[in-house]
This record gives C-alpha cells, sequence and structure tokens, in this order.
C-alpha cells in the first residue's frame, strides 16, 4: 500500500521533540506551584489540603475581579497572591486549628483532616457559585499567546508559557532563600520535623504552621493566576490540577520542597511525552501508572526523609 | 526564684502517672528525680514544661504558676526542657539545631556570645556545625541538646535523662559537664534520671519515685547512704 | 456459642427488614421507589468505604473507578455477551473484586497519605480509559438494561419496583454478608489491625494480607453498588463516576460512623435527600443560577464539616457517649 502521506521529515520531527519538551517544562512548572502548596501544608500539619483547590481559584476570581475593575493583569497576580496568603492563614487558624482541638483520637484521625478538607472544597466551590456564578470566565494573558516559530513552523510554546516558566523559577528560588538562608525558614524547618523539640526550643509552632498555610495559600494562587489564562474560570477549574499537583507531590516524596519540583517535572515530562508521541487519549493514565511506578519501587516517593514519621 | 511543685496529679488517659506529688527546689539547687521505669518520671517533667496537662495540684516558678501555659512561653521564660532520648532534629545541622533558641531571642549579641560559650563548653559541637545532626554519636546528641538549651539562658532546666543509651564513660563525662556549667550558671536544675548513682553524685538533693507517688526526699548525700534507697533504687 | 445465636439472629433481622421493605414497596409510589433504589445503591457503595477505611485503616479516595470497573463489566456481561442481568451483576462484583485484588497488591505498601493519592489518580485515569475501548462505548457508553419485570408479577409491577427489588435484594445480601464476615474471626482481626496495627503485626497477624483481602472484598462491593447504579440511570459512561461521587461516599460514610455498618442506610438516604432538601429550599426562596445549582454541593459540605467536628466517630458513637454519662 502506498502512503497517502509524506514521511514527516526530520526537521518537523525536531520541533515535535523541541515542543514536546518545552511543553512539559511550562505544564510541570505550573504542577509544581500546586506540589509545593500541598507539600508546604503537609509537612507543616500533616494534612492533605484538598480545599487548596478552592483556595486557588478563589484568589483567582478575585485576581478577576481586579482585572474587571483596573485592566491590570499584574496588580490582580500580585493581589491574587497575597489574598491566597490571608486566606490560606485565616483557614488554618479559624478551621483547621478548631477541628485538629476536637479530633484527637480514635481512628478518625486519619481521615478526619482529608473530610474536612473536602468539605471546605466543596463549601468554598459552593461560595463561588453564590457570588460570582458558574458560566465561564475569561482571563487574557498579559502577554502573546501565540507560539513561537521554530525553523519556520509555529509550535505551542508562546510568550506566555515562557512568562510562567520565568515566573515558577522567580517562586522557587524565593521560596528556596525563604527556607534555606532565613530565621523564619528555619523555624518552619524545624516545626515541620519535630513539632516538640520546636515547641521546647521556644517556637510559636502553631504560628509557624499558620505562616507554613500562608505561603501555601500564596503559591496556589500564584498557580491560578498563570494557569486559567490558557482555560477557564470556573468553580472546579482547577481540581484537576489540585490531582496532578498530589501526584507529583507523592511522587516527590511530600516531605521535600525540591522532591515537589522534581515530582511535577516528571509527572509534567511523562504526560506531554506519551500524548505526544503515543496518544492524545493517555492524559490521565500516564498519571496513574507513573505514580504507582514510582510508588512500585520506592513506596514513600523519591524524595521521602530516610526515617518513616508516622502517619 | 525557686520551683515549688503541690500535689501535682497528671493522669495519662486511664493511668494515674504521677499521684499527689509535692517538693521544691530552691534556686541554684540540683534536684535529681530517680526511681525505676514507668515510675512517671517523664510525664512529670513534661507536665512541667508544658507537654502536658495535670489533672490537679499546683506548681510555681518564682511565684508563678507554670500549669496550663503553653511549652514555647514556659521556654522564652527560662523554663527549657531537654526532652529524653536524643533530642536534637535530625534533619538539620547541627549550627540550626543550636540556633533554634537564639530565633525569638532579641538580643543578637548574647545569642552570638551564650553560643560561642556552649561552642568552649562542647567543642566537639565547633568542629561538627556543618554537620547533619543525624550523623552525631549519642553522647554528642546529648551535648547538642543541653547545649540548645543553654543558648537560651535558661533559669530553670528540666533534664529528662541525659544518660540514656550511652556508654558508661561518656555518662560520667555528662554528668560532669552538667555539674560545672550548673555552677557557673547558677542555674536551677530538675534532673530525671534512672541512672540513680550518677545523679545523685552531682545532685544536692534527691526525690525518690515509685509508681507515681514520692517515697522519699532528702539530701543527695543522705539518701546515697540510706541503706533502704540503696538496696531499692541504687542496686547495692 | 453466641457468636452462631448472633449470626442466625442477624439473618432473620435481615429477612425480616426485606419483608418489610418488601411491604412497603407496595404502597408508595414510583418516585419513591426510585429514590430508594437509589438509597440502596448508595448504601452498599458506602459499606465498602466502611469495610476499607473503618475496618482496615486504607483510606480510599477512588471507590468511584472500582464502581465503575463493576459497572462496565456488568454491562458487557448482558449487552456483549447477552447473558443474564443478575450474572451481568455477578459478574460486577467479582471483576471488580479481582481488579482490587491487583491493586490492593500495591495499596498495601501504601500509607496514608500515599493510598490516597494512587487511588485519587486512579479515579479520575481509569474512566477516561474507556475512551480507548471502541468495545467500551467512548464517551456515549453502553447500556446497562436489566430488561422488564418478569411477566408473572402482573401487569401493575413497573419497572421502577423491579429496580427496587433489584437493588435492595442485592444490598441486603451483600450487606448480610460483610455483616457476617465481620463477626468473624476475620472481623476481629480488621479491628486488631484498625486500632492497633503495630500490635497487630506483633501478634502474628499477616498484615498485608489482611489489608489486600479487605482491599479485594470492599472492591467487589464497590463493583456491586457501581452495576447497580448504572442499572438506575440505564447506562454506563464515563461521566457517570466522576471524582465527586467518591467524595460524597466518603461523606456518606463519615455521616454514617466509620466503624459501624448499621448506619449504613441513614448514609444513603441522606445522599439521596440532600439534593432533594437543596430542591426544595430554592423553591421556596428563589435564588440566582448559580445558587441553585451550587446549593446540593454546599450542603453536602457543610454536613461532611459538621459530621467530623461534632460526632466524629459516628452517629451511633454520639449515643453511646451519652449513654454513658
Amino acid at each position: 500500500m502506498i502512503r497517502q502521506f509524506a514521511l514527516p521529515t526530520w526537521g518537523s520531527k525536531m520541533t515535535e521533540f523541541i515542543t514536546a519538551i518545552l511543553t512539559s517544562l511550562s505544564s510541570g512548572a505550573i504542577y509544581a506551584l500546586m506540589a509545593l502548596a500541598i507539600v508546604l501544608v503537609w509537612r507543616s500539619t500533616r494534612v492533605i489540603n484538598f480545599a487548596q483547590a478552592g483556595q486557588a481559584v478563589l484568589t483567582t476570581y478575585i485576581g478577576y475581579t481586579v482585572i474587571q475593575r483596573t485592566g491590570s493583569y499584574w496588580l490582580a497576580l500580585v493581589v491574587a497572591v497575597i489574598s491566597g496568603a490571608i486566606i490560606g492563614a485565616v483557614i488554618d487558624r479559624f478551621f483547621m486549628r478548631p477541628i485538629f482541638k476536637r479530633v484527637k483520637s480514635g481512628p478518625i484521625v486519619m481521615i478526619a483532616p482529608v473530610v474536612a478538607t473536602l468539605g471546605l472544597l466543596g463549601i468554598i466551590q459552593a461560595i463561588i457559585g453564590f457570588i460570582w456564578g458558574l458560566t465561564n470566565q475569561s482571563i487574557e494573558a498579559p502577554v502573546s499567546t501565540g507560539g513561537y516559530k521554530v525553523m519556520g513552523k509555529v509550535i505551542a510554546f508562546s510568550s506566555y508559557n515562557l512568562l510562567v516558566l520565568v515566573a515558577v523559577a522567580i517562586a522557587m528560588l524565593l521560596l528556596t532563600i525563604l527556607f534555606q538562608r532565613t530565621n523564619i525558614g528555619l523555624a518552619l524547618r524545624a516545626s515541620a520535623y519535630s513539632p516538640e523539640i520546636a515547641r521546647l526550643s521556644g517556637i510559636k509552632v502553631d504560628a509557624v504552621r499558620t505562616l507554613g498555610w500562608a505561603i501555601a495559600g500564596a503559591s496556589g494562587g500564584l498557580a491560578g493566576m498563570l494557569y486559567i489564562p490558557g482555560y477557564f474560570l470556573y468553580p472546579n477549574a482547577m481540581d484537576l490540577l489540585l490531582v496532578f499537583g498530589f501526584v507529583a507531590a507523592v511522587i516527590g516524596g511530600l516531605e521535600s520542597l525540591f522532591g515537589a519540583v522534581a515530582g511535577a517535572m516528571i509527572l509534567g515530562f511523562a504526560i506531554n511525552f506519551s500524548t505526544t508521541y503515543i496518544s492524545q487519549k493517555l492524559f490521565f493514565p500516564t498519571a496513574f501508572i507513573v505514580l504507582v511506578l514510582v510508588l512500585l519501587i520506592k513506596p514513600s516517593g523519591l524524595f521521602a526523609a530516610k526515617k518513616s514519621r508516622g502517619a | 526564684m525557686t520551683l515549688i511543685v503541690e500535689g501535682l496529679t497528671i493522669d495519662h488517659g486511664a493511668i494515674r502517672a504521677i499521684n499527689n506529688v509535692s517538693f521544691k527546689v530552691p534556686q541554684g539547687q540540683l534536684a535529681a528525680i530517680i526511681g525505676a521505669n514507668g515510675a512517671g518520671k517523664t510525664t512529670l517533667l513534661r507536665t512541667l514544661s508544658g507537654l502536658k496537662d495535670a489533672t490537679s495540684g499546683s506548681a510555681s516558678w518564682n511565684g508563678v504558676s507554670i500549669l496550663g501555659k503553653r511549652a514555647e512561653d514556659l521556654a522564652r521564660s527560662g523554663i527549657m526542657h531537654v526532652s529524653d532520648g536524643k533530642s536534637v532534629i535530625a534533619e538539620l545541622s547541627v549550627k540550626d539545631n543550636l540556633a533554634l533558641t537564639g530565633l525569638w531571642q532579641k538580643d543578637k549579641k548574647a545569642v552570638t556570645e551564650a553560643t560561642n560559650e556552649v561552642i568552649e563548653l562542647f567543642p566537639i559541637l565547633g568542629q561538627r556545625l556543618s554537620q547533619s545532626a543525624g550523623s552525631l554519636s549519642g553522647g554528642e546528641r546529648q551535648m547538642l541538646a543541653i547545649g540548645r538549651a543553654l543558648i537560651a539562658r535558661p533559669k530553670l532546666l528540666l533534664l529528662d535523662e541525659p544518660s540514656l543509651g550511652l556508654a558508661p564513660l561518656i555518662v560520667e563525662q555528662i554528668f560532669q559537664t552538667i555539674k560545672s556549667f550548673v555552677k557557673k550558671m547558677d542555674l536551677t536544675v530538675v534532673l530525671v534520671e534512672q541512672n540513680a548513682m550518677g545523679a545523685l553524685k552531682i545532685a544536692d538533693e534527691g526525690i525518690v519515685l515509685n509508681l507515681g507517688s514520692v517515697v522519699a526526699v532528702d539530701s543527695a548525700e543522705k539518701l546515697l547512704n540510706d541503706p533502704a534507697v540503696r538496696s531499692a533504687y541504687l542496686g547495692f | 456459642m453466641s457468636k452462631q445465636v448472633s449470626t442466625k439472629k442477624r439473618t432473620l433481622l435481615f429477612v425480616a427488614f426485606g419483608w418489610v421493605l418488601l411491604l412497603l414497596g407496595d404502597r408508595v409510589g414510583d418516585l419513591e421507589l426510585y429514590q430508594g433504589s437509589f438509597v440502596a445503591t448508595y448504601a452498599l457503595a458506602i459499606t465498602s468505604i466502611i469495610l476499607l477505611t473503618g475496618y482496615s485503616g486504607q483510606l480510599s479516595l477512588g471507590q468511584s473507578a472500582l464502581m465503575a470497573v463493576g459497572a462496565y463489566a456488568g454491562a458487557l456481561t448482558i449487552f456483549n455477551a447477552g447473558l443474564h442481568p443478575i450474572i451481568g451483576l455477578f459478574m460486577a462484583a467479582l471483576v471488580a473484586g479481582v481488579f482490587g485484588l491487583i491493586l490492593g497488591l500495591i495499596a498495601a505498601r501504601l500509607s496514608g497519605p500515599y493510598l490516597a493519592g494512587t487511588t485519587l489518580a486512579l479515579a479520575i485515569s481509569l474512566p477516561t480509559l474507556a475512551n480507548q475501548f471502541p468495545i467500551l462505548g467512548a464517551e456515549e457508553g453502553i447500556v446497562f438494561d436489566v430488561g422488564l419485570p418478569p411477566a408473572r408479577f402482573g401487569e401493575d409491577f413497573s419497572q421502577y419496583k423491579w429496580f427496587f427489588w433489584i437493588s435492595a435484594l442485592a444490598s441486603l445480601i451483600m450487606v448480610w454478608f460483610i455483616a457476617n464476615l465481620l463477626s468473624t474471626k476475620y472481623g476481629r482481626t480488621f479491628r486488631a489491625l484498625r486500632d492497633n496495627p503495630i500490635a497487630a503485626e506483633l501478634s502474628g497477624i499477616n498484615v498485608g494480607r489482611l489489608k489486600v483481602t479487605a482491599f479485594a472484598i470492599s472492591s467487589g462491593v464497590a463493583g456491586l453498588s457501581g452495576g447497580l447504579l448504572v442499572m438506575l440511570i440505564s447506562g454506563v459512561s464515563p461521566s457517570a463516576f466522576p471524582l465527586s461521587l467518591s467524595f460524597a461516599l466518603l461523606g456518606g460514610a463519615v455521616v454514617t460512623g466509620l466503624y459501624n455498618l448499621k448506619g449504613v442506610i441513614l448514609g444513603g438516604l441522606v445522599l439521596v435527600a440532600i439534593p432533594e432538601i437543596a430542591d426544595s429550599l430554592v423553591s421556596r426562596i428563589g435564588g440566582s443560577e448559580g445558587f441553585i445549582t451550587t446549593l446540593p454541593g454546599f450542603l453536602v459540605s457543610a454536613l461532611l464539616i459538621l459530621a467530623v467536628v461534632f460526632t466524629p466517630n459516628g452517629p451511633g458513637h454520639l449515643i453511646k457517649r451519652h449513654h454513658k454519662k
């Protein structure tokens, strides 16, 4: 049988490959922000915060409103990140802490935080529906979303994707400096590794935890403002991103910030390469397969702390 | 400044861990609380440092009640608890472990001074500053834990089993070091120990706990020579 | 000896309860029958969660995926292989159980959040796999038809009553089976595992095998409830098993009390009742489109949080506690 179409040339294969790498990086970067938000909360309070999807989408709605009023994406970005931090802190202080005080014993302890954050997710999304309605909104990207031209062909990587990459890289850098070079970072690390010793050393662990929730909230807010311009804004818009962020965090071992980023990148590359080279329909199954493969080899993820720490 | 404990009772779930315990530790004194495993020594200390709630009774330091306060607030007010085992954060470096008690102090110059004094006291820590605390030996970890507490410039030091799991030679060394800095810094110390012999040797006063109750309070010297105490708790 | 008596008692209780349902089914309309079928189906799905999470201490967020496996297996048996609907439901439980066995082997190695993450990834990825295979009918799905009620029940016997009979009977038998299982030595080892895994391991219980067994049985139960669910909506498609279903069922299990099979009907009732309550609320007070659509979600979520805060160990536990005082 004669092929009806010419075989792809070397050049188009090359651009396909480059595109796959670049899109892997930019989607991995977004997963990384969400994974960081998950890990930050997990480290400080041993809770998988499913409400993060709601928090992030709520802050994006706040950003959307700022854009409606002022027309400035950049102002909206700043407002979203700050409100993300405030919402995170408020949730820890006035929601999670009282629940932990009430639910102290019995096997329910294992699932109470999960159920509580799932419930909170539902409530936040419902409130968004009450306020903004359910119709899809959109946020226009601040820079061009038209793909770059490589060797005469337009590829699926734009100035906007580049902006996402740069923004995430800056956020990582700031977080690394915060955690490794500042006193607050030391308090955050100490409270995460051993709350009791931190407490006996005079560190206000409860306040430090709230700070961890705030940083996570800010990270989620940034994720929302970077993710939504390519899609639509609606109450459930970030649910899938939360799942991918969680999966990335688990791949990375849940404890380490570096692991979260690495896990996100692994996920980004696996998904983009399998959908580019095998089948578009493998988008979701790839996430599951990668996760299972990693956990079969290392049941606590790639960068988990060596000694197991309960829960 | 005196530590006064009166009628203190502490429950551990359904179990009464400490029953109506009273004692006093005047300033500058080192009191050793001795007794067998399960006597409630650690529970008592955890309550004094705010990690655990008491059921009834009172405890005060310098005339102010310390029950029901949060551990971090007590720590900042000068009551430092070095918990049992190797009370260091293994994932952090030695330097970071030492820095924990300096984080909240306003006077950073004093923190630097105190840190230097601690390194003078335990030179080995100075050589290992950038290593992770998890890589230290048991004795070194104990020194690190005590050193971290001393940087907070405590008034009252609560030491839980500093000899636990250490080789006899190192135990001796740790006890001698404790004795020397306690005198130098005019610290008030509550030392909980299963190693009754070693603890009583450096203590001013001894309190013997059995099944959550005080069975004897006396000067350490007298307890060391008391035949009943010797046979029951010192093993000879 | 007392064990045997209690088993007999339980069987009598279930038969009596089934009889009451039967009589009740003759006295209510089609809408109530249809809702009753959903209550039975959800109660069964909640049972699978209680068995897995409450008894073996494994938290799964992917129960909807296991239900989907059962639903597709059942639909293929009936639609493609042309076998009897009862065999279809049986296959739903069996295939999901085998699938759960494989998954359980992976799950037994994983602790809390790692298992939650894996099952969550499963819940989002498995239904989309249906798009990969033409035999599964892609987005359209395939029909799940149990057929008309047998002619010998008479003309008056409606399709909804038939649904109710099938779902109530299947659920009763399955819950009866699980309740018996949990009252045997097996059930006691489950409880030992849940209350203190380390002590259980030290006392010679093969924790890994027990966890895998729980996972497999729970999956089988979930598969059957998945089959029943798509029977009620007459077809199976990826969209029949959204992630929100897993979450709602987990909520139902918390409302029921995670450590108690007795309340599963309450959990099923709550899941069916909440959209109805929201509807009647909305028709009374009105509101924007966003308000109307999101109100049920709001109520479910609020209930979840209230359940965790006020009766963390289930309503049964609350009653017991008041008794003591």
